[in-house]
């Protein structure tokens, strides 16, 4: 086990700067996830700390060590591929204990790793089997035995399970939680699916262009996103944001106007503070679409607000219904109890709890 | 791919359409013929007498087989003064042929490893100048070669040859085994340089085993290209060194006694024999290993 630490690590590739200056600090056993968009360099940091690219510049450090000019052999790092990335020509059982046959590590030692590794992710029956004779899920999961035979200090995952189907994703991802849980190692995990992102991380990194735009736990990053690109990218369906203007009208509220008409939203007790600077100016009011039910769903006590919108499209999900409606000129999404749901053309009645409400300054794109 | 019965092909019924694929058939069966014709002659021409050619037409079957000209053509026809046949000259072939498939063919295999899996700055560089040597005509090498092996003490000797048919061959084993290993995913090698692996190892155990598509298709096209070389042979060797390609041409154009066409037309095919074969038995890995790298997945 190891902490890992990043100190303003830069990378170009020519003249493109792919990652400008991050800072980190991913504590011994903590599960970090990096997500962000295509191309915001999540993918590259990941290969900077598995020492697959040259830095450059800053340094990095694994278990205190400065590793900037270690090769990643030398690491102790194992990394799982999105592409699986297993030796086609060599059985499972050649491709796991490739790498101690490497660090020539005792014949003994190899087998005794080999079947706890392979019982443990239930994979015994095929290590006589070449990777093309297995499955997408059976691949991805020789992949991960791999990496965990040479009991490295580190686990790197980069998007290992983009490549399988939803069903199985969902029962690995599961999995990958629970072995992170019973072994406790360190893992830094790469993927651009934020819900991967929310159930596995103890803290997840939020990337854009380079740089990390947040750094906390799901719940955080969640409920308290730093600036208008993490409010937008982390939530599916992700947040409703309505650009108004602050008015004055027994307390601050967030005009938000279109053809249809005026919705005066009032600005939670605990941002007015924060808004009443921006008295007259616009700002941007963000809201999940879970905030936004029907009249009277809500739990009582919250900060309430009510206002009527014609239902342009109807979702179902199944759990839960997404209405879509237009307001302010953005398309925004009400996500209903399905027995709640209109038909299309009609009037719904929405009720919004603003004590969940964030708002951003537009200038800025920060959070108040 | 697995395989399967082939779909049924949807298409027009009707008389045109009818008479448009006899049409088509009978196209492609003319050009069939236009393959196959000459290689019956030869073959028919080198199982009749002497007697039988003067007297026969040049397409009729044999009416008594022979292969007198076969042992002749083997064993004891004369090239220039020496009467043994090609047998002799055949074995300077093969002397000359393994050694250069497999040098060429090795060192083509690490180049395309090196220029696609461990990028250095200028691998497109040197990759395109490599290329280059592919389209430098035989003619042009001849002067500078010949006084390469002069200074190197390899002139007029089978080694010699070797030497040329290596260097010609780099060109085009990079080109093949380049074109195979962009196909390979980078996370195999970045896998297996976690694992533990240097340049050599990943090489040896990871990259090579793969590439076997490639190594059939690589030795196969070197072989033939240097087995059927005539220019170089003919060049850089002398009387006793002489590949099989110059001795059947000495065989052929002999200008004294009598024209034995049955003898020429079995060195011929005695001559082809051997890259025939290979095409026969490795032929089916050749389209396979054609077709591989040229779609990704």
């Amino acid at each position: 086990m190891a902490s890992i630490r990043l100190d303003k690590v830069w990378k170009k590739f020519g003249t493109t700067e792919v990652i400008k200056g991050i800072d980190m600090s991913i504590r011994e056993g903590e599960f970090i996830v990096l997500v962000g968009p295509s191309g915001c360099g999540k993918s590259t940091l990941l290969n900077l700390i598995a020492g697959l690219e040259t830095l450059s510049g800053g340094g990095i450090f694994i278990g205190g060590d400065l590793v900037n000019d270690i090769p990643p052999k030398d690491r102790d790092i194992a990394m799982v591929f999105q592409s699986y990335a297993l030796y086609p020509t060599k059985s499972v059982r050649d491709n796991m204990s490739f790498g101690m046959v490497t660090r020539h590590v005792p014949q003994g030692e190899q087998a005794a790793a080999l079947a706890e590794v392979a019982e443990l992710l239930h994979i015994e029956t095929l290590l006589d089997r070449k990777p093309g004779q297995l499955s997408g899920g059976q691949r991805q999961r020789v992949a991960m035995g791999r990496a965990l035979v040479r009991k490295p200090a580190v686990f790197l995952f980069d998007e290992p399970l983009s490549n399988l189907d939803a069903k199985l994703r969902i029962e690995m991802r599961t999995e990958i939680k629970r072995l992170h849980q019973r072994l406790g190692k360190t893992i830094v995990y790469v993927t651009h699916d934020q819900i991967e992102a929310m159930t596995l991380a103890s803290r997840i990194a939020v990337m854009d262009n380079g740089h990390v735009r947040q750094f906390g736990s799901p719940e955080d990053i969640y409920e308290r996103p730093v600036d208008l690109f993490v409010a937008g990218f982390i939530g599916s369906p992700s947040m409703n944001l309505f650009k108004g203007r602050v008015t004055e009208q027994s307390g601050l509220r967030l005009q938000v106007e279109d053809p249809a008409g005026v919705v005066h939203f009032p600005i939670p007790k605990n941002l007015q503070d924060a808004a009443s600077p921006f008295l007259g100016r616009e700002l941007i009011l963000g809201l999940r679409p879970e905030a936004m039910v029907r009249e009277g769903a809500h739990r009582p006590g919250s900060e309430t607000f009510s206002f009527d919108r014609m239902i342009d499209v109807v979702e179902p999900t199944g759990p839960d219904t997404m209405l879509v409606f237009t307001l302010g000129g953005i398309e925004a999404i009400g996500r209903v109890d399905p027995q709640d749901k209109v038909s299309v053309g009609t009037k719904f009645r929405f009720e919004v709890d603003m004590s969940r409400a964030k708002m951003f300054d537009p200038a800025t794109g920060l959070h108040l | 791919m697995t395989q399967t019965a082939p779909a049924g092909i949807v298409r027009r019924k009707g008389l045109r359409h009818r008479l448009m694929r006899i049409l088509l058939f009978a196209v492609l069966g003319v050009f069939c013929l236009y393959y196959l014709l000459p290689l019956f002659i030869m073959m028919a021409t080198s199982l009749k007498s002497l007697d039988e050619i003067r007297t026969g037409t040049l397409v009729s079957l044999p009416r008594q087989i022979t292969f007198d000209a076969w042992l002749k053509a083997w064993g004891s026809a004369c090239v220039g003064v020496r009467c043994d046949g090609l047998k002799p000259y055949i074995w300077n072939s093969v002397l000359m042929v393994v050694p250069a498939v497999a040098i060429s063919t090795a060192l083509g295999a690490v180049n395309g490893y090196a220029l696609t899996k461990w990028r250095f700055p200028g691998a497109n560089t040197i990759f395109a100048l490599m290329l280059f040597g592919a389209f430098i005509p035989f003619q042009v090498v001849l002067l500078p070669m010949a006084r390469t092996l002069g200074v190197l003490g390899l002139a007029g000797s089978v080694s010699g040859l070797i030497l040329v048919h290596t260097v010609y061959g780099l060109a085009f084993t990079t080109l093949f085994f380049r074109n195979f290993f962009m196909g390979v995913s980078d996370g195999i090698v970045q896998a297996a340089k976690i694992d533990g692996a240097g340049f050599f190892g990943i090489f040896s155990q990871i990259v090579l085993p793969m590439a076997l598509p490639a190594i059939v298709v690589t030795v196969i096209w070197q072989f033939t290209q240097i087995w059927n070389d005539f220019l170089f042979g003919v060049a850089f060797t002398v009387g006793d060194s002489n590949p099989v390609t110059v001795a059947l041409n000495n065989v052929v154009n002999t200008s004294t006694g009598v024209k034995e066409y049955n003898v020429d037309m079995a060195a011929a095919i005695i001559t082809a024999l051997p890259t025939l074969l290979v095409y026969v038995l490795a032929g089916k890995y050749f389209v396979r290993g054609l077709a591989a790298g040229a779609v990704k997945g």
